[in-house]
């Protein structure tokens, strides 16, 4: 039972840069996250916690060691299947909130539902703008995105990284640009979620304020864990 | 995959680029539009070629050619058989040029389902007299019917009516015979025979070809008064002509026809192989325009596509990383230049369609082509079909690269390059 608990493992992650000179960014990391986890990973600029979560995500495949989601080993799996894996499992906020600026709030956050398929069109409608209630933003529902501020497109972000109802949502600094009290407001959407939906929440910081109210830190330095 | 909804992705993408979108497709309407129009024309114009050709050339004649026989007395020696031969000074036999057998022929060709009609025909080259003038020339007696059907040969004549031939002792002339001879509808004109023969006839009428050369030379009678002025019997025939349905199957029958009836045949294409080449080379240039232009309008749309995809490369990198596979990009992309290709192309067809329209309006006189008041203008589902699937593959072809491309685009190096 214990077994299944895991959201993501990872057995001796290593990934190397070649240019300008072959230099070892990722180091042996092992690393498991459970089932409702709110983790945060901390460390230097520069100590690889970026590289380490775009690995996670499944974006990166250049990597050595094991990577399993959900039990099932994703290393070596085709783009296909990792686009499907990202696309059911995984939610992302990034610092700088990705939205697709040709759809509106509301399409940009049924985006990922449409391409699941599991939910009709109607229902993710609905499934979309509970979402966006939920985060406060369905008055906004039918804005473009450029109509939006910093912290406005980063709760449809979020939004959008619920709507397939993922294993876990990953996060690169998703406050990293936000105001103080924008950030704030981030954060207590994360902290809801981790406790009253018993979300697994994964996110890089190095605001260590932020950090400290989550549920594990990890820090990382010079491309280890060390903590 | 989910197609309806990379087509509404691929949607947004040109709607968000509305004006370089149209600028693309519009370079596939105007090298679609060029082409539809070019090939309409040079089509009306072969058209117009061949009926100039047709309109005078029989899809087969069958008629006795003046040769030597091919098979000589010493090549059915059994003592030389292996040797080579030579013989000099062969001078064909006059077998006559009539047709031998030819009412049997006629009645066997009437009933072959695959030919329209045959027109029996008697030319012989005379001479034409009028006061103290002598002028050589040839006179055809035709079947009337049958010669109009095949040849819409009253669409030639200028005065007077090709049933008046149905009358003893008519003949039409040629406008240039006329001319020379200062002779009008209603003079007499007398006619010369090869054999000296003379026999005065009355001219019910008037031809016009509209090339002097013919126009200076022919007339035209009844079978009945052609075989009359020769000394002939009812059954001299010199020519028979056929046309077909089919006449690209002309070259075959023709070639039936000569084993089946032992007789020489010449089909029209044989007979007037200059104007296939014209044909060829004016069909040619329209497609080699066409394609040219649509290579043009094929880099119009790679590069708006190249320009998107670095302009989308963050729109790019959401898709991917919210889970659409390098494959979806890829049909999102190939979609974009199908929807520019498409719409492009369908604006082309109908404008190649309104811009020959318009020159089929434009008048064009000739006389040798009294049936033709305008420019002539084949309206043909194919060249639409070649049209649009021309539009399509050009764009399919100019949106693949670019489209492997956004494929293969890096979702890490964008998030991390901001
Ligand atoms: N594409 C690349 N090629 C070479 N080296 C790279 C590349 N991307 C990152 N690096 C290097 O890898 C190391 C780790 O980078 P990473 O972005 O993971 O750091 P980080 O911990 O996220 O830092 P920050 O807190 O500043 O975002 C850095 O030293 C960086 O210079
Ligand atoms: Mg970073």
């Amino acid at each position: 039972m214990e077994e299944n608990n895991k959201v993501i493992e990872t057995i001796g992650l290593s990934k190397y840069f070649y240019d300008p000179i072959k230099f070892q960014v990722i180091k042996e990391v092992d690393l498991s996250i459970n089932h409702g986890e709110f983790v945060a990973i901390e460390g230097k600029s520069g100590s690889g916690k970026s590289t380490l979560l775009y690995l996670l995500s499944t974006m990166d495949t250049d990597y050595e060691g094991q990577l399993f989601i959900h039990n099932e080993l994703v290393t070596g799996q085709g783009d296909a299947q990792l686009a499907k894996i990202r696309n059911e499992k995984i939610g992302f906020v990034f610092q700088f909130h990705y939205l697709l600026l040709e759809y509106n709030v509301l399409k940009n956050v049924m985006l990922p539902g449409l391409k699941f398929g599991k939910y009709s069109e109607k229902e993710l409608e609905q499934r979309a703008m509970d979402h966006l209630k939920t985060l406060g933003m369905d008055t906004h529902a039918l804005k473009m995105p450029n109509q939006l501020s910093g912290g406005e497109k980063q709760r449809v972000a979020i939004a959008r990284a619920l709507i397939n109802d993922p294993l876990i949502i990953m996060g690169d600094e998703p406050t990293g640009n936000l105001d103080k009290k924008n950030g704030d407001l981030v954060f207590d959407i994360f902290k809801k979620l981790a406790k009253e939906f018993n979300q697994t929440i994964l996110v890089v910081t190095h605001d260590i304020d932020f950090a400290k109210r989550t549920d594990r830190i990890i820090t990382m330095e010079d491309g280890r864990i060390i903590s | 995959m989910n197609f309806k909804l990379i087509l509404n992705i691929a949607f947004h993408l040109l709607k968000a680029r509305l004006k370089q979108t149209i600028v693309a497709a519009v370079g596939v309407t105007f090298g679609i539009a060029m082409f539809i129009t070019l090939i309409s024309f040079m089509g009306g114009l072969n058209e117009m070629l061949d009926g100039l050709m047709l309109n005078r050339t029989p899809h087969i004649l069958l008629y006795n050619e003046v040769k030597p026989s091919e098979n000589q007395p010493l090549s059915l020696s059994e003592e030389y058989k292996n040797h080579t031969k030579f013989i000099h000074s062969i001078k064909p036999k006059d077998r006559g040029k009539s047709v031998y057998n030819s009412q049997s022929i006629i009645k066997v060709l009437k009933q072959d389902k695959r030919i329209i009609d045959v027109a029996p025909k008697v030319t012989a080259s005379v001479l034409f007299n009028s006061g103290t003038i002598e002028i050589s020339g040839f006179v055809n007696g035709i079947d009337m019917l049958a010669e109009d059907k095949l040849f819409k040969i009253s669409d030639y004549i200028t005065e007077g009516k090709i049933a008046d031939l149905a009358q003893n002792n008519s003949v039409i002339i040629g406008i240039g015979l006329a001319n020379k001879m200062l002779l009008s509808k209603g003079d007499i004109i007398k006619i010369t025979t090869s054999n000296g023969d003379l026999t005065p006839l009355k001219i019910v009428g008037i031809s016009e070809i509209g090339i002097a050369e013919i126009d200076n030379v022919m007339s035209y009678t009844s079978l009945a008064t052609a075989q009359k002025i020769l000394g002939q019997p009812k059954s001299y025939i010199t020519d028979i002509q056929v046309n077909l349905y089919d006449k690209e199957s002309a070259v075959e029958l023709a070639k039936e026809f000569r084993k089946e009836f032992n007789i020489d045949t010449i089909d029209y294409q044989t007979a007037n192989a200059q104007f296939e080449t014209g044909s060829t080379v004016r069909s040619i240039i329209s497609y080699s325009v066409g394609i040219v232009l649509l290579i043009v309008a094929g880099f119009g749309i790679y590069n708006i596509l190249n320009m998107m995809i670095y302009e989308k490369m963050d729109s790019i990198a959401i898709l991917k990383a919210t889970g659409f596979s390098g494959s979806d990009v890829k049909w999102i992309f190939i979609s974009l230049s199908i929807i520019i290709g498409l719409t492009g192309g369908i604006f082309g067809l109908l404008f190649g369609f309104i811009f020959s329209n318009i020159i089929d309006v434009i008048p064009f006189e000739t006389t040798s082509l009294p049936t033709v008041k305008t420019y002539p203008i084949v309206y043909n589902i194919i060249y639409y079909i070649i049209g649009i699937v021309f539009a399509f593959c050009t764009t399919i072809i100019a949106g693949l690269f670019p489209a492997l491309k956004a494929s293969k685009v890096d979702p890490v190096e964008i998030i991390r390059g901001k």
